[in-house]
């Protein structure tokens, strides 16, 4: 909005500013595109990283308490699973229109949205990470005398530890898809400049969003391996051992 | 907040869904038809080649870092990418749909033929069984519980993404979730239930061959009975990178 208050007049936004590939509607224009990076794109990655962060705070406090709650209470899986499941399969762009008129048109609709996707993920990934710890640990954790609380927190949680992370990885990639068709109700993060030009055909636009958007989501892929690297130095020790 | 006049009634939903019979089967069958080119495709690319080098217990690293980048890709970036490139046309769904469902199909199958119990396939080569006859007659069977859950698992995200096909006008029930205006959120809300409706039947019916196909006496793993088996953590994340 900004840059079209800073037009001198026409009421269609004048995207080019004489630039010869953007009034021929070019592929990418990457002229145009390093020129409006700072004030076109960048507040939309800030935002698009906010979105997928909070959401995934969210998620990950919540599935985690119902993992636990599972993983102590047996029966209670199939419950968690099958509610989870069910947001999991309703398609994201309905979803966000189902909700504002419960809550509005703005960030807490999004991330409403956004949390009821990762927790599918989350919590089996937590669940089937603990149930895969082996008993010998658990019983070796017994021997020693440990009470039950810390045998969670100081062997079947770290134990756990890389398949919680691979499914934090795989919700943090989805949260980032997601995130872009937020866009939909509201022009938030990546999928705003997408949403804009899905109205006006402007080439350079989808492509710079959507590179943006495919750059964000492999950069935290990358990230999350490192972090579940520096997290289990025991499974680098194995690797190498092997 | 007040919820706005539209967002009627459990009889308006009702009346939503005996006033538009026809509607609502004509865009679930152009859904049907769009999910099941996607996978077609998917299945096509993905099967042989996951298959394949699980056989040779080669090529993991190829098999799991495509699976990893395909998957990060966020799907309205490859649907606007595309519209950039091609224009308008079926391709721009369908490039969406098959890198999401790509990622569970190949590291399914490859991690189901690699992990097949090496004494079995030793046995059936000890028998003398050629190549092509121990993929088939043993690798192959031990391997359909997992494979099939890639397929459950693929076949439930092209079916709750299918609708963004609406946005480059490509029907399904995504036409009527993307136009509110025209169907109200009743139509909205309509038609997410269909879809919901068919990702859970689709599963279902699956989940019914997935059963038909394992041999007597291999017991499925209870993880693979869900809509989206927890196949991730089978993966240590740090092999991708390594």
């Amino acid at each position: 909005m900004r840059l079209l208050f800073a037009q001198d007049g026409p009421v269609i936004p004048d995207f080019g500013r004489g630039d010869e590939c953007i009034r021929a509607n070019g592929k990418f224009c990457l002229n145009w595109f390093l020129d409006e990076f700072w004030d076109r794109y960048w507040p939309r990655v800030v935002e698009h990283i906010q979105l997928t962060l909070i959401a995934l705070a969210f998620g990950i406090v919540i599935a985690f308490v119902c993992a636990l709650i599972a993983y102590r209470y047996t029966r209670l899986e199939v419950t968690f699973s099958n509610v989870m499941a069910l947001f999991y399969t309703i398609p994201s762009i309905a979803l966000f229109q189902i909700l504002v008129p419960a809550t509005g048109i703005g960030w807490l609709t999004v991330e409403l949205a956004l949390i009821s996707y990762t927790l599918l993920i989350l919590f089996r990934n937590t669940l089937t990470g603990l149930r895969e710890v082996p008993d010998e640990a658990k019983e070796a954790a017994e021997g020693m005398g440990l009470p039950r609380r810390q045998t969670l927190t100081r062997v079947e949680l770290p134990l756990a530890l890389p398949a919680i992370v691979a499914g934090i990885r795989v919700a943090t990639v989805t949260t980032i898809s997601l995130a872009t068709i937020a866009a939909y109700i509201t022009p938030l993060g990546l999928g705003a400049p997408i949403f804009s030009a899905i109205q006006t055909g402007a080439n350079t636009e989808f492509v710079a969003a959507s590179l943006l958007a495919i750059a964000l989501a492999l950069i935290a892929d990358v990230l999350i391996v490192l972090l579940q690297r520096a997290l289990t130095p025991w499974a680098r020790a194995r690797r190498q051992a092997t | 907040m007040g919820a706005s006049p539209e967002a009627g009634d459990v009889s308006d939903l009702l009346n939503f869904f005996a006033d538009n019979v026809s509607l609502l089967v004509d865009r679930t069958i152009e859904h049907i038809v769009i999910c099941a080119i996607a996978m077609a495709i998917s299945i096509a690319l993905a099967l042989p080649a996951g298959v394949l080098l699980g056989h040779r217990h080669a090529g993991s690293f190829l098999a799991i870092n495509v699976s990893n980048v395909l998957r990060a890709l966020p799907s309205l970036a490859l649907i606007a990418i595309s519209l950039a490139f091609f224009g308008l046309s079926a391709l721009n769904i369908q490039i969406a749909l098959v890198a999401l469902a790509v990622p569970p199909i190949l590291t399914n199958a490859y991690t189901a033929v690699d992990q097949v119990d090496p004494d079995a396939v030793e046995a059936a080569r000890g028998m003398g069984m050629s190549e092509p006859q121990v993929l088939r007659v043993v690798e192959l069977p031990l391997s359909w519980p997992l494979i099939f859950a890639g397929i459950r698992t693929a076949s439930v995200y092209v079916i709750a993404t299918a609708p963004l096909a609406a946005l480059v006008g490509g029907g399904g029930l995504g036409d009527i979730i993307v136009n509110q205006p025209t169907y109200g959120l009743d139509g909205v809300m309509a038609a997410t239930i269909v879809t919901v409706a068919l990702a859970f039947a689709v599963d279902g019916l699956l989940g019914v061959a997935q059963r038909r196909l394992t041999p007597t006496g291999l017991v499925v793993p209870k993880e693979l009975h869900t809509i989206v088996p927890p196949a991730e953590s089978d993966l240590p994340a740090d092999r991708a990178l390594a």
